[in-house]
């Protein structure tokens, strides 16, 4: 029995993901808004849309705070209530998870939430200064440790107990390129080959450069309703029917267990049942995959296989667009880029598209039931939809 | 040298502090016996605000670690380094650099101790001492 729609998302809008020269953020908003606007001609965005939420994690990238007002501004909603949410990489996440607290609650018929970052403009030691600022000052930045350093951490674990191997790791990321590479929105938009993943440079061992998503420019943004008025604005509804959020120690070092996320666990637990599906029913998955690790481990924390295996599940192709279930349709944050604030809401547009068949040539035939998976920092927020074809 | 007494306000500052004075220590609520590290004012496990400090054991072993290659700007001038985190003897987990040895040399499960260092850091960053570990 599946669970009762908690909110519909009649209409998204991406960015391009990419370096956008000479861009802000908010003028980036935008073009994902105005994407919004044209697919969903029976809404009118100024009358309909009651309030915005976004995601967005750092000022120190425009020296620009007051993400909400100035994205409402920018999208042509002025004067809405407009609420920016941050949560790190989950920003958006948690964004959309709020939006479905607006509608649940009766307050809203219609809204927009979204996320967005610039970031390409900033130095590299820059980017990883303001990045690490997703995980704990007192221990973790002042002894040194990065945000790949933190991931890092975790495939040193993961291979201790598990024997995963880099190998695996550099399956995701040839996996994860193949796909970026049939999405012309994709920041990189080419296959690489296993050698090249496991020849690149040494971020934090035994990270590579191409176990790392991508420091990447872009927003997103999907509009959701009132399940019982989603037909109002299109024939093709597509249904959030569980939501899962969840915190846990933004030290990762006071954690259990360096395997495995805590927070995403318990979101996917609250999520699947308020669905009422399990894992298997998932036809089609976008994972936090900022590093290759992690989406090894959101394959286990998400029950798509036993802790341990998600390496081998990776080396079987079982997750490639013609794999058992495919994730990271639409390249993931390691090819079609990691605007982070942007990511959580990104992700919900590829399964917008994959659940409405507008995915062109990385479709998933037939998809009924998708999942995003969307992680703030080393896990200590993240959280879990899960989104039913209308 | 004269240990200056750390005040009963349980903080990270107060744990630099001991830091500063090569001392490593904890807040252990005196309801639930939870050692915090850092300390706390309200303890996550019992919603006590009763504590005491202890000093933590030195040595411990090596749970998982990593070479930094890509260091941010404060860090840039040591890179490659390697951090990991280290369980304690009394099971208390804290990150640290781990020093004094070849990296090649790292393993997941070696013993290490603590050893303190000064540190002159950059404007924006507190004037905190600093430890690390070193294979024991």
């Amino acid at each position: 029995m599946k669970g009762k729609p908690l909110a519909s998302i009649v209409s998204a809008g991406l960015s391009k993901f990419g370096k956008l020269e000479g861009l802000y953020a908010r003028e980036i908003f935008a073009q994902a808004a105005k994407e919004a606007y044209e697919r969903c001609p029976n809404l009118d965005p100024k009358k309909d849309i009651e309030a915005l939420f976004i995601g967005h994690m750092g000022e120190s990238y425009e020296h620009q705070g007051h993400t909400g007002a100035t994205a409402a501004d920018w999208a042509g909603l002025l004067h809405i209530p407009a609420t920016r949410t941050e949560a790190a990489c989950s920003s958006s996440g948690v964004a959309l998870r709020t939006a479905i607290y607006a509608i649940a609650s009766g307050l809203c018929d219609v809204v927009m939430a979204g996320g967005v970052e610039k970031m390409t403009h900033r130095s590299t030691p820059e980017v990883t200064e303001f990045l690490a600022m997703a995980s704990d000052f007192p221990f973790e930045q002042w002894h040194g440790i990065t945000f790949p350093g933190l991931f890092a951490l975790m495939a040193t674990a993961h291979m201790h107990k598990y024997g995963t191997t880099e190998t695996q790791l550099a399956h995701i990321a040839v996996k994860n390129h193949y796909n970026g590479s049939l999405n012309p929105k994709a920041h990189m938009q080419k296959e690489i080959t296993l050698e090249q993943a496991l020849s690149s440079r040494v971020i934090a061992w035994p990270l590579k450069l191409y176990d790392c998503s991508l420091i990447t420019d872009g927003a997103s943004c999907l509009i959701l309703t009132r399940p019982e008025i989603a037909k109002k604005y299109t024939d093709t509804p597509v249904h959030i029917i569980g939501s899962g959020q969840a915190s846990d120690t933004i030290g990762m070092y006071e954690r259990e267990d360096f395997t495995s996320l805590r927070a995403a666990k318990l979101a996917a637990k609250q999520a699947y049942e308020m669905a009422g599906v399990k894992p298997e029913d998932i036809d089609v998955a976008e994972v936090h995959d900022c590093f290759t690790i992690a989406e090894i481990i959101a394959y286990e924390d998400l029950g798509f296989c036993k802790s341990g295996e998600g390496g081998r599940l990776a080396e079987n192709g079982e997750t490639t667009l013609k794999g058992r279930i495919p994730v990271n349709t639409s390249g993931g944050l390691k090819a079609k880029g990691h605007p982070v604030g942007a990511t959580g809401t990104a992700q919900a547009y590829e399964i917008y598209l994959q659940l409405t068949e507008q995915a062109d040539k990385r479709q998933v035939n037939g998809a009924e039931i998708g999942l995003t998976h969307n992680v703030g920092g080393s896990g200590a927020t993240a959280t879990v939809h899960i989104y039913m074809r209308g | 040298m004269k240990m200056v007494e750390l005040q009963q306000s349980f903080t990270i500052e107060q744990f630099y502090k001991g830091i500063s004075q090569k001392r490593l220590v904890g807040g252990k609520c005196r309801r639930c016996g939870k050692i915090h590290v850092p300390p706390r004012p309200l303890c996550n496990n019992c919603l006590s605000t009763e504590f005491e400090w202890v000093e933590l054991p030195k040595t411990g072993k090596l749970l998982t670690y990593t070479i930094i290659h890509v260091a941010p700007s404060q860090f840039q001038s040591m890179a490659p380094y390697a951090v990991g985190i280290v369980q304690l003897e009394n099971g208390v987990k804290i990150p640290g650099m781990i020093k004094e040895t070849p990296l090649e040399k790292i393993k997941v499960g070696m013993p290490l101790k603590i050893e303190f260092e000064e540190c002159l850091q950059t404007q924006q960053w507190p004037q905190w001492s600093r430890y690390y570990f070193k294979p024991a």
